[in-house]
């Protein structure tokens, strides 16, 4: 026998009733291929690290908040200036939810253009897809929860939009905004989605999502040989880089609380006129520039309409990457499918920024 | 029909009766029930000699936000103030001489008529009467 008897006692004992080696095996076997372009490996990790400050600070913003028209943004209010800290978690929660977004975004690009979404890891990269949307509604149902005058009218717009769609529009609207208005009933029904609903598809998704990576191991780009390239054991090697990482990557969030805490800005004021200046969180600015663009009508068709379309055509083919590049199936490279990458990207930066400029 | 394939379509029916009863109680949770609301046709917006030439104010009628504009040449003009884009609360640009919407750069001309940016159709225009030190609207 070479292990201590108590320690193979108890491992023996875990392993009749859990199935711990399978576990075991499952969690030690995967390695990181060392290579170029390694670096973003750590993506996943950092959106992952953002995710859990979310569910830890927002746990905390549950205590004191409260999702009312009448209450809500006095409630944020009170956190910002008499709890104690109360600006720090807030300002974290704000800053982690626009890095997560930040980071999914990035590591979607480098999965993309490393072409890591090729047989067999396709369903990896569609769980990733949703992911992604799911972030966004978290950002888009979170935006509104301060009840200020600029989340009031983004949230105006935003499911005006959905009044679009044809047939179900009118429908969809008024289950989204809790009647025809966007009122108190549409900030509690939002809360609901935002601390309950979509915490809880997350978690699922995410969990498949890690273990098919897990259950897969990390892929290696088009060209590079898996048993020629040098590798490190996930556990522990590469979980603590991702660990010294995460702890920087707190460090940072601390400092951006610390210096820009986030904005409350004024109540909101059905009555008033939509603010100048107005736009939504910048993750949805280049859609909304592209909105501003599209005429009222084109032809026949309403130009909203028109939009939604695009963004969706442009959602589905998203998740429908792997199937689409029939070529990295058979480990060759695509030749135009980065360069359709790059414009994309273009023209969610270019986007964005004139939605700041002009 | 033999006894197999029976069963199947029994159970099959069975399970999606469950479903169905499981799941149209909860649908019809989720759409808000209908509340009646009074119907305003007329509402004070201003009292007179609140508003300047070339000014404009947001008032409420009903449960919806409505602007009172005077125009450079003294007139009252009345029209909802909800965008006919995508439902924002428009303004009166005293700048311009024109109603604008922030949200999306779109202006309307002081009749109503959406005239750039992309709204897709004119603001409804409610008629102004002036009495005693009143500024009342209604419903054209
Ligand atoms: C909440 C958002 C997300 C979290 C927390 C997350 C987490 C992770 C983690 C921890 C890994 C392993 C390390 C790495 O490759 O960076 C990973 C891998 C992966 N993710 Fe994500 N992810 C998210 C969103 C996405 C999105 C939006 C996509 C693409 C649509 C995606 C596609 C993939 C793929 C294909 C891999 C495998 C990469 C490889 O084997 O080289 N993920 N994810
Ligand atoms: S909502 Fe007024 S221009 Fe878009």
């Amino acid at each position: 026998m070479s292990e201590p008897a108590t320690h193979s006692g108890i491992s023996q004992w875990l392993d009749e009733r859990l199935g711990w080696h399978a576990i075991k095996e499952l969690a030690l076997h995967k390695r990181v291929p060392m290579h170029k372009h390694s670096i973003w490996y750590y993506l996943g990790g950092m959106t992952l690290f953002c995710f859990l400050v979310q569910i830890v600070t927002g746990i905390f913003l549950l205590l004191y908040y409260r999702p009312t028209a009448e209450a809500a943004f006095e409630s944020v209010e009170f956190i910002m200036t008499d709890v104690k800290f109360g600006w720090l978690i807030r300002s974290i929660h704000s800053w982690s939810a626009n890095l997560m977004i930040f980071f999914a975004f990035v590591h979607m690009f480098s999965v993309f253009f490393l072409r890591a979404y090729r047989r067999p890891r396709e369903l990896t990269w569609v769980s990733g897809a949703f992911l992604l949307f799911l972030s966004l509604g978290f950002g888009f149902s979170g935006y509104l929860l301060p009840w200020n005058q600029l989340a009031y009218f983004a949230t105006k717009v935003g499911t005006d939009i959905l009044g679009q769609i044809p047939l179900i529009g009118e429908w969809l609207l008024t289950v989204a905004r809790g009647g025809e208005d966007v009122t108190g009933a549409t900030l509690t029904r939002f809360f609901g989605v935002h601390v309950a609903v979509l915490p809880m598809i997350s978690t699922f998704f995410l969990l498949g999502h890690l273990a098919l990576v897990q259950k897969q191991g990390m892929s290696v780009p088009i060209g590079e040989e898996y048993k020629k390239t040098r590798q490190m054991p996930f556990i522990p090697n590469f979980a603590l880089r991702d660990l010294v990482g995460w702890t920087l990557a707190l460090g940072i969030l601390v400092l951006l609380a610390s210096l820009f805490p986030w904005e409350l800005g004024e109540k909101a004021d059905p009555l008033a006129s939509a603010p100048a200046g107005i736009r939504p969180e910048w993750f949805f600015c280049f859609m909304f520039q592209t909105l501003k663009y599209i005429p009222g009508k084109v032809w026949f068709i309403n130009g909203e309409l028109l939009g939604i379309i695009a963004f969706g055509l442009g959602g589905a083919a998203l998740v429908l990457v792997p199937f689409l590049d029939r070529r990295a199936a058979r480990e060759e490279r695509h030749k135009w499918l980065p360069v359709i990458g790059w414009l994309v990207i273009l023209y969610i930066i270019v986007f964005t920024v004139l939605a700041y400029v002009v | 029909m033999n006894r197999r394939g029976f069963f199947d379509i029994f159970l099959g029916g069975g399970i999606a009766a469950l479903g169905a009863a499981v799941l149209y109680p909860l649908v019809r949770f989720v759409i808000p029930p209908e509340q009646p609301e009074a119907t305003v046709s007329q509402v004070v917006a201003a009292k007179v000699g609140e508003l300047a030439p070339n000014s404009g104010k947001i008032f409420r009628f009903g449960k919806d936000p409505a602007i009172l504009v005077m125009t450079p040449n003294g007139q009252y003009r009345a029209f909802t103030a909800i965008c006919t884009h995508l439902d924002c609360t428009v303004q009166y640009s005293s700048e311009m001489q024109q109603i604008w919407c922030a949200c999306h750069n779109g202006h309307y001309d002081l009749n109503g008529n959406n005239i750039s940016g992309p709204p897709p159709a004119p603001l409804a225009a409610y008629s102004v009467s002036v009495r005693g030190d009143q500024i009342l609207v209604s419903k054209a």
